[in-house]
C-alpha cells in the first residue's frame, strides 16, 4: 500500500481492521467481506461515515464507489448517523394485525420522532423492519439488535428508558 | 457409536427451549456426524446422491423443488481425478428466513445448530464440495452466534477442515452475515450478495449448479431441506418417505401465525391438514374472532379459504387448489381485520423489497400498493379494480427477471378473486358519496 492508502485504512481501528482480515479471509476474494466489513464498522461506530467506507474500500481492494453502492442497498447498513439506540419495529403482515400501528404511535407521541427519525438528544432513532421471522411471538420490536416480543403499549414504551451500554450493529 | 432408533421427528427431536441446544459432545452421544461417517466410511458420492434422489425430499425454501434432481446437474469428478485436482465447488444454506409469516428455520438453528452443520458436511461429502456457507440474515445474531460455536467445536474435533476421518476430503464452513433486503434470498441474488454485491438476481442459465459462486458449481438449500439430509442417510429413503401422510415425503416444520389461541412452529408428518394445524396445535382462533382466509406458506403464498381446511399441507395438494405451500408457516387472517389494509401491508412489503432490476417489478408494486390505498380510502373506481386485474397479469411470471414480482401477485390475485365484492364496496360507497 502506498503511504495515502495506509493513512487511510489507519482510519480503522486495529480491532476493526483486524477483524475484517478475518473475515476477509473466509473467501477467495476479500470483496465478498464487503457487507461484513460495513457491518463491524458499524457495530462499533453506530454508522458508516465517508471516511468509514473509504478506509473499508482499501482494506477490501474495492473502490469506494462501488462499496458505496452495495452499502446503500442493504436497510442494515446505516450510511447517516442514527441515535445511541435504534428501535426498530417489525411491520410484518403479523405484527400488523397484532397492532405495531398502535405501538409506533405510542412510540412517535412517547419520544416526538416518526419513522427514519433521531430525538433531538441523540438518544433514540425509530425505524421499521420487516417480518423479523418471530411471528408466534407478535408484535416484536428490535432493540439495539435484540429482540423483544409480545409487545404491547406498557412493555414497547418501556424500550425508551435508557441503559448506557451497546450502541447499534450487527453481529460480526 | 452406534444409531439410536429412528424418531418420528428427525428435525426437532434435539430442539428443547428449556436448555441450552447441545454441545458437539452432547450431540454426538445423541447419534450426530454419524451421517458423516457413513458418507465417508461406507458410501460414495454416487451412492449418497441416489439416497437423496430415492427420498424424493422436496426443497423446503418454498418451491418444493426435488432436491436430488436439483444435485444431479453438479459436475462430478472420479476419485482419482478429485484426488490428484479437486474441483473449487460450493455448498449454501439459504438461512434468510425472509418471507413474511415464516419463522421455521430459526427454530433449527437456535435449537439444534449442529443438525444443520451436519447436514452441510454431509451434503458437500455427496457433492465433493470443497467450501460451505451459511448465508442468514442480519437480526438473527444467536443463530450465527450458536452456528459459529457449532462450527468451531466442529474444527476442533475434525469434522471440517483437512482430512476429514482420513478421507483426503478437505472441507471448511463460514457463517455469513447478511444486512436486511428480502431479494437476498432468491438463490441467484443471494450468490451475489455472497460475493459481495448488491443483491440482483441472474440470469439463469447458467444454473448456479454449473456456474455459481465465482462461477463455480454451487448449490443453495434452504436450511430444513439441508437439516433432512443426516438423517435420510442415516435411515433410507423409504423411511423417510414413510414418516409422510402423502405422496411428499418427510415432515414438515409448519406453522401458524395470526389472532390464534396458540402460535407457534411444530416438525408434524407432511400432509397433515390446515385444519389440524389450526384447531389442534394453535388451539383454534382466539375467541370472538372466526377465520376469514389464510395464507398457507408465508405473504407471497394466494390466499385460501376456510372450505380449504381439509386439504393436507403438501406440494401436491395445496399445489391442486391453487396456491403454493411455500414455507408451510400459516398466516391466519380474521374476520375482524381490515381485510384490504392486510393486502396492502403484504403489497408494500413486496414494492419496498423489490431490488430495481427490472421496470414491471420496480415500477408495478409500488403503483399496486398506491392503488390499494386510493381503494382504502374511498377514492378508488372500478378503472383501479381492472387495473389491479392487468397488473396481476403483466407482473406475473414470464414478465419479471425474476420471481419476486410474481409472489407479490399471489395474494393479490386471489384476494381479487375470493374477496372481489370487498373491492367494489369500498367503490360504489365513494360512488354514492359523490354522485
Ligand atoms: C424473492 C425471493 C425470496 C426468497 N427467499 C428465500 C429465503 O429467505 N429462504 C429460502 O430458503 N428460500 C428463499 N427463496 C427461494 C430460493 O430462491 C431457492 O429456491 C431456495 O433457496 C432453494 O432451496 P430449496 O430447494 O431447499 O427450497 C426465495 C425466492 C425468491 C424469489
Ligand atoms: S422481479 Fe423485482 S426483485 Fe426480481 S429482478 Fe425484477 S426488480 Fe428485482
Ligand atoms: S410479522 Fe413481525 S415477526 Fe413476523
Amino acid at each position: 500500500m502506498t503511504e495515502i492508502d495506509t493513512q487511510l485504512v489507519a482510519q480503522l481501528t486495529e480491532q476493526e481492521t483486524q477483524e475484517i482480515l478475518k473475515l476477509a479471509s473466509h473467501y477467495d476474494y476479500p470483496q465478498a467481506a464487503s457487507i461484513e466489513a460495513l457491518k463491524i464498522v458499524q457495530h462499533y461506530r453506530g454508522w458508516v461515515s465517508d471516511e468509514s467506507l473509504q478506509a473499508i474500500a482499501k482494506l477490501i481492494e474495492m473502490s469506494a464507489e462501488e462499496l458505496d453502492s452495495v452499502a446503500t442497498f442493504y436497510s442494515l447498513i446505516f450510511r447517516s448517523p442514527v441515535g445511541n439506540n435504534v428501535i426498530m419495529l417489525c411491520d410484518g403482515i403479523t405484527c400488523w394485525m397484532h397492532g405495531c400501528e398502535q405501538l409506533k404511535n405510542c412510540l412517535s407521541e412517547k419520544l416526538g420522532i416518526d419513522y427514519g427519525e433521531t430525538t433531538p438528544d441523540n438518544q433514540f432513532t425509530l425505524i421499521p423492519v420487516t417480518c423479523q421471522g418471530a411471528c408466534d411471538r407478535a408484535p416484536v420490536a428490535l432493540k439495539n439488535m435484540k429482540l423483544h416480543t409480545e409487545l404491547n403499549e406498557s412493555s414497547v414504551l418501556a424500550l425508551t428508558t435508557l441503559e448506557s451500554q451497546n450502541r447499534l450493529g450487527g453481529s460480526k | 457409536m452406534s444409531l439410536p432408533e429412528p424418531t418420528q421427528r428427525p428435525l426437532t427431536q434435539h430442539v428443547d427451549h428449556n436448555r441450552e441446544a447441545y454441545n458437539l459432545a452432547e450431540y454426538e452421544a445423541h447419534g450426530g456426524y454419524e451421517s458423516v461417517r457413513k458418507m465417508l466410511t461406507e458410501l460414495s458420492p454416487s451412492a449418497g446422491l441416489e439416497l437423496l434422489k430415492a427420498s424424493d425430499l422436496r426443497g423446503r425454501g418454498g418451491a418444493g423443488f426435488p432436491t436430488g434432481m436439483k444435485w444431479s446437474f453438479v459436475p462430478m469428478q472420479s476419485e482419482a481425478e478429485r484426488l490428484a485436482n479437486p474441483m473449487q465447488k460450493y455448498i449454501v444454506a439459504n438461512a434468510d428466513e425472509m418471507e413474511p409469516g415464516t419463522f421455521k428455520d430459526r427454530v433449527i438453528m437456535e435449537g439444534c445448530p449442529h443438525l444443520l452443520v451436519e447436514g452441510m458436511i454431509v451434503g458437500a461429502a455427496i457433492l465433493q464440495a470443497t467450501t460451505g456457507y451459511i448465508f442468514i440474515r442480519g437480526e438473527y445474531i444467536e443463530a450465527a452466534e450458536k452456528l459459529n460455536r457449532a462450527i468451531s467445536e466442529c474444527r476442533e474435533k475434525g469434522w471440517l477442515g483437512k482430512n476429514i476421518l482420513g478421507s483426503g476430503w478437505d472441507f471448511d464452513l463460514h457463517v455469513h452475515t447478511s444486512a436486511g433486503r428480502y431479494i437476498c434470498g432468491e438463490e441467484t441474488a443471494l450468490l451475489n450478495s455472497l460475493e459481495g454485491k448488491r443483491a440482483t438476481p441472474r440470469a439463469k442459465p447458467p444454473f448456479p449448479q454449473v456456474s455459481g459462486l465465482w462461477g463455480k458449481p454451487t448449490i443453495v438449500n434452504n436450511v430444513e431441506t439441508l437439516a433432512n439430509i443426516p438423517n435420510i442417510i442415516n435411515y433410507g429413503a423409504e423411511w423417510f418417505k414413510g414418516l409422510s401422510l402423502t405422496e411428499d415425503a418427510g415432515t414438515k416444520l409448519y406453522g401458524v401465525s395470526g389472532r390464534v389461541n396458540k402460535a407457534g412452529c411444530w416438525e408434524l408428518p407432511m400432509g397433515t391438514t390446515a385444519r389440524e394445524l389450526l384447531e389442534v396445535h394453535a388451539g383454534g382462533m382466539r375467541d370472538g374472532y372466526k377465520l376469514k382466509t389464510f395464507l398457507p406458506g408465508g405473504g407471497s403464498t394466494p390466499l385460501l379459504l376456510p372450505e380449504h381446511l381439509d386439504t393436507p399441507m403438501d406440494y401436491t395438494h395445496i399445489g391442486k387448489i391453487g396456491s403454493r405451500m411455500g414455507t408451510g408457516t400459516m398466516i391466519m387472517i380474521d374476520d375482524q381485520v381490515d381485510f384490504l389494509g392486510a393486502l396492502k401491508n403484504l403489497e408494500h412489503f413486496f414494492a419496498q423489497e423489490s431490488c430495481g432490476f427490472c421496470t414491471p417489478c420496480r415500477d408495478g408494486l409500488p403503483w399496486v400498493e398506491k392503488t390499494l390505498d386510493k381503494i382504502i380510502r374511498g377514492k378508488g373506481t372500478s378503472a383501479d379494480i381492472e387495473w389491479l386485474d392487468r397488473a396481476t397479469v403483466n407482473l406475473n411470471m414470464g414478465f419479471t427477471f425474476c420471481a419476486h414480482a410474481p409472489g407479490a401477485m399471489g395474494p393479490l390475485e386471489s384476494a381479487l378473486k375470493y374477496f372481489r365484492a370487498e373491492f367494489e364496496t369500498r367503490i360504489k360507497l365513494h360512488h354514492s358519496e359523490t354522485v
